[in-house]
């Protein structure tokens, strides 16, 4: 566990997603609900692998000989040491202090993709094309996730939106804590073979808690020292060396 | 005839000045008007509270206005007030909401939900809203041109001179109160 550097202390809530290796089938779900609860257009015509906007992708490890490929969903990694934070000059990005979300202001990006540069997973989108939906999807859009222009960068801020709601809700019942069960990311909630298990790990009693100290989790290019705060799962040690030593290739 | 420097510096100045200060308000913002008058004061000398038309909801997020069918509880037919008249003709009796419009929205990218602030620390909705349950007549709706947003987000002064606490919702605004009560947060608390 890394303390960060952009506070004195870990976090008072450490929210953390937990990636279940074994159990994701590659259906990408996850990234299907991330794109419809955050207002993430369709493809624009011209998109390519590297040029569209997905803050949740499915990548596929395929194994060393003839085992079975494994997947793995990589959203942002919601480090404790945010490489991105620190090359932006516009200081777009921002580390809560109090929630350990690393959180992207598009509107005050001016589209230097720095951070693209800087982040080691690779889970940051430009904005090449001014978002467009189908006739009448503009109806369906969230109305708690404001549409970012062309031009700017994005990525996963954990649905801080639902962390938003918890609290709203929670003043309204004169309460100071959220409950736990009013902030679930909208991949979380999708995912139909439950691989991803979300919480606070600042918690020691919950599940996260107990999961980040299983053995058998790991964190992506756990060498760099970046402090991610999604974890990952696998009983196949294969698997978990060589993921937390190389990570996932583009692709 | 040759004027002293400072004097032709003044000559151009001054102009620029005015035309910066005085002008360029007249032609940034435009006024619309509202659809239908409406008389605040007489509802609250009846006894009524803000929050009789303008509750927070249950998640703790809107404070919005009223349906149409609010107002219909009690003016649900024509009598002798020619706004209460218009209500009734134009919105109640066909069943349609009233496309008022709204002074205190927000810019999109804004997240405010009224439940910290009015129930969780009490604020009084004058805090922020101004005297509005004095008010006799609605107030002209000014609307930033170039932006779109209402007038109201930066106060009646350009300068922002003179200005009461309630006028003005800027960015700068909320930061000030939180600030003053030690709640300096995070960006994503009060942006989406």
């Amino acid at each position: 566990m890394h303390t960060s550097k952009h506070t004195t202390s870990l976090p008072a809530h450490r929210y953390t997603l937990v990636v279940d290796l074994d159990r994701c089938t590659g259906c990408g779900a996850c990234g299907t609900a991330c794109a419809v609860e955050n207002n993430i257009p369709p493809a624009a015509e011209k998109a390519t692998e590297r040029t569209g906007t997905v803050w949740m992708r499915v990548h596929e490890a395929a194994a060393a000989g003839d085992g079975p490929s494994t997947f793995v969903p990589i959203p942002c990694q919601q480090c404790d040491n945010p490489p991105c934070v620190d090359v932006c000059p516009q200081r777009a990005i921002e580390y809560d202090p109090r929630t350990g979300i690393v959180a992207q202001i598009p509107v005050r990006c001016l589209g230097c993709r720095y951070c693209m540069v800087a982040c080691p997973y690779h889970t940051r989108s430009f904005n090449w094309w001014t978002p467009e939906w189908p006739e009448g999807m503009k109806a369906t859009l969230n109305p708690d996730v404001s549409i970012r222009t062309r031009g700017v960068v994005e990525k996963c801020n954990f649905c801080v939106q639902r962390l938003q709601a918890a609290r709203a809700k929670a003043s309204a019942a004169g309460q100071a804590e959220i409950d736990p069960a009013d902030y679930v990311p909208a991949c979380v909630e999708a995912c139909p073979s439950r691989a991803l298990s979300f919480g606070d790990a600042a918690d020691e009693k919950g599940e996260v808690a107990r999961l980040a100290k299983d053995p058998e989790s790991f964190r992506l290019l756990a060498g760099l020292g970046t402090g991610p705060k999604v974890l990952y799962r696998s009983s196949d040690p294969a698997v978990r060396e060589r993921l937390s030593r190389t990570g996932v290739t583009r692709g | 005839m040759k004027l002293p420097a400072p004097v032709s510096f003044a000559v151009g100045l001054v102009p620029a000045l005015a035309a910066g200060w005085l002008l360029f308000p007249r032609l940034l913002y435009r006024t619309e008007a509202q659809p239908l008058p409406f008389n605040h004061k007489a509802h609250t000398e009846g006894g009524m509270g803000c929050a009789d038309c303008h509750a927070v909801a249950e998640n703790g997020r809107f404070a919005g206005l009223p349906a149409t069918e609010a107002c219909a509880g009690c003016h649900a037919e024509k009598g002798d007030n020619a706004g209460i008249n218009a209500l009734v003709a134009s919105y109640v009796e066909p069943g349609r909401e009233v496309p008022w419009l709204v002074h205190a929205r927000q810019p999109d990218n804004v997240y405010f939900p009224h439940a910290p602030h009015v129930t969780g620390d009490k604020l009084a909705c004058a805090r922020c809203h101004g005297p509005h349950g004095e008010s006799t007549a609605t107030k002209a709706y000014v609307v930033n041109r170039l932006s779109g947003y209402s007038r109201d987000i930066w106060g009646p002064s350009i300068a922002r001179v003179g200005r009461k606490e309630w006028q003005g919702m800027k960015m700068s605004d909320c930061i000030q109160c939180h600030r003053a009560g030690g709640r300096e947060s995070a960006c994503l608390d009060c942006h989406k």
